[in-house]
């Protein structure tokens, strides 16, 4: 299985996303710089986390105009596993691959704690090593978490399943407690906590080495 | 031709720092100051002369980056 990890200026998880792809594929994934405009042979994609571009403009705006973007969003429509966490999560809004926006949290803080999550539909590639209602513990880290959408937008992804992990005490204000919604086809995953960060007892977890293994098998089948 | 473009969230997006904001006028005596809102303006140049042309090709770039249809609503200035 051939993995790669999108690294745009100011991302900060990539390497951590390396670590945790590494081990549950036992191949190191390509790191793609933002710059280049094609993807090399991968069967799954990550953007990672960080503050791509400073944040500027808004979250995920410039990383999902770079030019390796055209190549992401070419795979995503081909059907290859997309997932972005956290930065990520935000440029596949921008980009246009999953629906509604990351706004500032509510709270205005910046949360940086770990959270449990409810996962709410294990029938895709994302939370197939899960059970339905079973909670995971990953970390978040982030100040622009807050997931918005129009109640119709809402309503759609509730009733076609795609809310795929919720918070159980949402930490951003998060509309209807979203942590990780995925695309209609079922091959792109936005996710606002942080699996890559809970792979080892030594991290303070495993969830995240269960999230990734289920994946990493759940896409090769 | 100049062009000046205001970016603001639509009305119903929960805007905390507005929030903020409005928590600290009311601290330095402002108790009136109600629904504050922030929001951001953008200027720049373009060489385009024609007012209709340069406001077009604005509204071009609002829609591919500078506004968020999601949660933004945006308005534009063009002057000489």
């Amino acid at each position: 299985m051939k993995t790669s990890v999108i690294v745009f200026p100011a991302s900060n998880c990539d390497r951590d996303a390396a670590v945790a792809l590494e081990q549950a594929t036992g191949k190191p994934p390509a790191m793609v710089w933002h710059a280049e405009t094609d993807l090399p042979d991968t069967d799954l994609v990550v953007l990672p986390g960080g503050f791509s571009y400073g944040d500027y403009l808004r979250s995920g705006a410039m990383a999902a105009r770079s030019p390796i973007m055209r190549a992401v969003v070419e795979k995503a429509k081909s059907g290859t596993p997309v997932i972005g966490i956290c930065n990520g999560f935000q440029i596949l809004t921008e980009a246009g691959l999953l629906p509604g926006a990351l706004l500032r949290n509510a709270g205005l803080n910046f949360v940086c704690r770990t959270v449990t999550l409810k996962v709410e539909n294990n029938q895709s590639i994302f939370a197939s090593a899960f059970e339905k209602g079973q909670t995971v513990d990953f970390p978040v880290a982030h100040h622009d978490g807050n997931y918005f959408a129009d109640k119709e937008t809402l309503d759609r992804l509730e009733s076609e399943g795609r809310i795929v992990f919720r918070y159980v005490d949402n930490p951003n204000g998060s509309a209807r407690d979203i942590a990780g919604i995925m695309n209609d086809a079922g091959n792109v995953l936005g996710l606002m906590p942080h699996p890559e960060r809970v792979i080892s007892p030594l991290l303070g977890g495993v969830d995240g080495a269960l999230f990734f293994k289920g994946l990493v098998e759940a896409a090769a089948r | 031709m100049k062009a000046r473009i205001t970016v603001t969230l639509k009305s119903g997006v929960l805007d905390p720092q507005g929030k903020a904001i409005e928590g600290a006028l009311h601290g330095l005596g402002f108790a009136d100051a109600a629904n504050v809102r922030q929001g951001k303006i953008i200027e720049m140049k373009l060489d385009e002369t024609n007012e209709a042309a340069a406001r077009a090709r604005v509204e071009d770039m609002c829609r591919k980056l500078l506004a968020n249809p999601v949660m933004e609503n945006y308005s534009i200035e063009i002057s000489a």
